[in-house]
């Protein structure tokens, strides 16, 4: 796998595509456990983790595994890895595993993995797999968290369970508080993501805009590549504006 | 008859699935969009829900938990839930023509719906589901009228949410807010609706 490739990867996974806050998928966890900072942790991880082992097996069996039945499989593999989660957090770390309750055995229905195995695992090799379950796995957990960073200081004044003032709002910790800080974390994450990537853009077009004369000015024969290039010039004028 | 007010209440309204349980969010922002739709997801979920309750809970009960393999029940249940989606589209497809075109699309759905993997999960968790419901035993029939009852609770809202959101998608509102987070704004203001409910407990 060139760096290149595994640039793509992981910008897709924490920003172009972040699970939760561009593609809005696994809601049902997000809004649940967001309520403190440790439990967006724990949950993100167990995703992460989960992620990664059915993108490796799925890419591994992914010529193997006949194309009629291959979300019935898909579901029994993640099922599988779900349940040795749970197995494993139920003896190692109890108080995580009765504060995630009903919603570690509902993973296996969570849209992101099964979206993933589905979108890229079935499609690309092992390493590809893994690198994507692990980066799609780290913007869900970052998502988590942050939403469960923001719920807790204003919900319960602490950060991580430590204490850090007597003021709460204890609307951000009930349910209609979720839905609250969660619509807020989308629009801001997509209004910053579209300044960003306008200014990402229009500097793309000054540069792709500067040999452009160079070419076509001496001779002008070309009266398609000089249409093009002011059409570029206009489009870059036009995202340059909206930028400021 | 206590016994079925008590579960009605709850499962509807105290508990509802979707607003206060957040199961089944994905369904609810996604197929929300229409009245006729969410009615039509709605009743699918319910029966399906209702069904799988009645299925699954014998089998965890009776099968697994005297062979020793609860840590299966995962594995079990999400097969028993595909199976019963397919099963049920089969047949309303032989019996009811009208009736499949109507919800037929929603049913595939179905299989990956948190809502009836939860409500399956729920109802086995005795100690909870006796505490909750404040009841001293557990059986098949309140089980099912769980299932039942997390099902009208899950249409209520969802059917609330559709009717909430023809109309905000004439309104104007900054760019950022559109879509996803404006419907996340209006699913806040349900919740605290129904956060009144919890007094009555």
């Amino acid at each position: 796998m060139t760096g290149k490739r595994f640039k793509t990867i992981a910008f897709d996974g924490l920003l172009k595509n972040n699970p939760t806050l561009r593609l809005v998928l696994g809601t049902c966890p997000t809004l649940a456990l967001s309520t403190a900072a440790l439990n967006g942790i724990g949950m993100g991880l167990a995703v992460t983790f989960i992620l990664i082992c059915s993108n490796v097996l799925i890419s591994l069996l992914r010529k193997t595994i006949p194309n009629a039945v291959r979300i019935p499989a898909f579901v029994i593999i993640i099922a599988t890895f779900v349940t040795i989660v749970r197995m494993v957090l139920d003896k190692f770390i109890p108080s995580l595993y009765d504060s995630m309750g009903v919603y570690l055995p509902l993973i296996v229905v969570n849209c992101i993995i099964l979206g993933r195995a589905e979108s890229f695992a079935s499609k690309n090799t092992v390493l590809d797999s893994a690198c994507d379950g692990l980066f799609t796995g780290l913007g869900f957990t970052c998502a988590l968290t942050l939403i469960g960073a923001v719920r807790e200081i204003l919900g319960a004044g602490a950060i991580f369970g430590v204490r850090l003032w007597d003021f709460k709002i204890e609307f951000f910790t009930s349910s209609a508080g979720a839905f609250f800080v969660y619509g807020l974390a989308i629009a801001i994450f997509n209004a910053v993501y579209s300044k960003v990537e306008n200014v990402r853009r229009s500097k793309t077009f000054a540069l792709r805009m500067l040999p452009k004369p160079d070419v076509s000015a001496p001779d002008n024969l070309d009266p398609d590549a000089s249409g093009e290039a002011e059409k570029a010039n206009t489009t870059a004028d036009v995202t340059a504006k909206e930028v400021k | 008859m206590g016994t079925f007010f008590t579960i009605l209440i709850i499962a509807v309204f105290v508990n509802n699935f979707v607003v206060v349980q957040f199961l089944g969010i994905c369904p609810f922002l996604g197929v929300s969009k229409k009245t006729n739709n969410a009615l039509g997801m709605g009743i699918a979920v319910t029966l399906v829900m209702t069904i799988t309750c009645l299925i699954t809970y014998p089998i965890y009960e009776y099968i697994l938990t005297p062979l020793g393999l609860e840590y299966l029940e995962i594995i079990v249940f999400i097969f028993v839930i595909a199976a019963l989606v397919q099963m049920i589209e089969r047949a309303i497809k032989r019996f009811s023509p009208s009736l499949y075109q109507a919800m037929g699309i929603y049913l595939p759905l179905i299989t990956t719906n948190c809502a009836v993997l939860g409500v399956a999960e729920l109802v086995i968790d005795k100690a909870q589901m006796m505490s909750l419901l404040g009841i001293s035993s557990m059986n098949l029939g309140v089980a099912v009228l769980y299932g039942l009852f997390a099902g009208v609770g899950f249409t209520v809202s969802i059917v609330i949410m559709s009717g909430l959101r023809e109309k905000i998608d004439h309104l104007k509102m900054p760019g950022p807010m559109k879509g996803f987070p404006i419907t996340m704004m209006a699913a806040c203001f349900m919740a605290m609706g129904f956060y009144v409910f919890n007094m009555i407990g």
